[in-house]
């Protein structure tokens, strides 16, 4: 399955979001996440199935004025 | 001063980004003694791993409040978004709310200020909403649900003060119940203390510290100067006149000119 991660390709074979989290490190981890634009909260992550051409963002804590 | 309910130990809020290090950025915090920090939630790079947001454990070291922004949003749909992912990693349900109209001035655009507001406060957040200091634009926003204003001074990052006085002294007179703090454009210390001279009750900058040739130095100037505003509005002070009135009393002066 082809997914789009942050604006960059990636090849992956997983099935929900939560999967995708765990496999890139982020388990446990203080990130948010939406697809499609949507946000999804970490209590919905593993209910959350990913298709084919799934944009997804993955976003943390940065500085900001 | 008090926001949404909560007490905070100083008038001063400052942002995290763009200091030369984070070093220098953590001690300017320090030597504020701000009220708050604002922050922004961004893409996690890509192999890095999750326990290397040294930015992330410096926040959670911290003891005063965070602020998270919407910084970059440029409609509603973004804004809201953003709040979201912003509330479960801060676990606050404060948001600085930007929505920008235009990328050379980064006004907000207004419309979309309301309309997020009204949909965040609705789903349970407290906004903070960086506006202009249009009166019917603050209806609309304290309207929609917010408890504060935060109207700029000068386009960000611009260091031109209090573009508008005249008109932050009018949402503080029409709103006197509703926190104000002024927000982006400021300079130097003295825009800071003459805001909080208006009756505004607090600041926000961020670039003016992080730029200067000494943020540290720069960041106490500023808790220096809001101190003094805030001290000088409640002391009463004088109105402007046109003329002089002396001040050393003219009863009892010696006549000394000759042939008087």
């Amino acid at each position: 399955m082809h997914l789009v991660v942050n604006g960059s390709d990636v090849v992956s074979d997983v099935a929900t979001l939560s999967e995708l989290i765990e496999k890139l490190g982020y388990l446990g981890a203080a990130v948010a996440t939406a697809v499609n634009g949507e946000f999804v909260s970490a209590a919905l992550r593993t209910a959350t199935h990913l298709e084919n051409s799934d944009r997804i963002e993955i976003v943390g804590a940065r500085q900001g004025g | 001063m008090i926001v949404y309910g909560q007490e905070l130990a100083s008038r001063m809020f400052l942002g995290t980004a763009i200091y030369p290090s984070p070093s220098v950025m953590a001690q300017s915090i320090r030597v504020a003694k701000v009220g708050a920090v604002t922050a922004s939630v961004r893409r996690e790079t890509a192999g890095k791993p999750p326990g290397a947001n040294r930015f992330w454990s410096f926040l959670q070291e911290l003891s005063v409040p965070i602020l998270p922004n919407t910084a970059g949003c440029q409609t509603v749909k973004e804004a809201v978004t953003t709040a979201h992912m912003a509330r479960e990693i801060f676990k606050t349900d404060w948001i600085k709310l930007e929505v920008i109209g235009e990328q050379d001035t980064l006004q907000p655009d207004v419309f979309g200020l309301v309309e997020a507001a009204r949909i965040l406060s609705e789903e349970g957040f407290q906004v903070f909403p960086y506006t202009t200091e249009d009166l019917v634009v603050a209806e609309r926003l304290l309207s929609a649900g917010c408890r504060v204003l935060m109207p700029w001074g000068a386009p960000i990052g611009s260091a031109r003060g209090l573009n508008n006085p005249y008109g932050l002294r009018t949402l503080r007179a029409h709103f006197p119940d509703v926190p104000i703090i002024v927000d982006a454009g400021l300079g130097v210390p003295s825009h800071a203390a003459r805001a909080m001279e208006l009756g505004c009750d607090g600041i926000l900058l961020n670039t003016a510290v992080a730029r200067a040739g000494d943020p540290p130095q720069m960041a106490l100037a500023f808790s220096k100067a809001v101190e003094a505003g805030r001290l000088a509005y409640l002391a009463g002070p004088l109105e402007p006149r046109d003329m002089a009135f002396p001040s050393t009393p003219v009863a009892g002066k010696p006549l000394l000119a000759a042939g008087a």
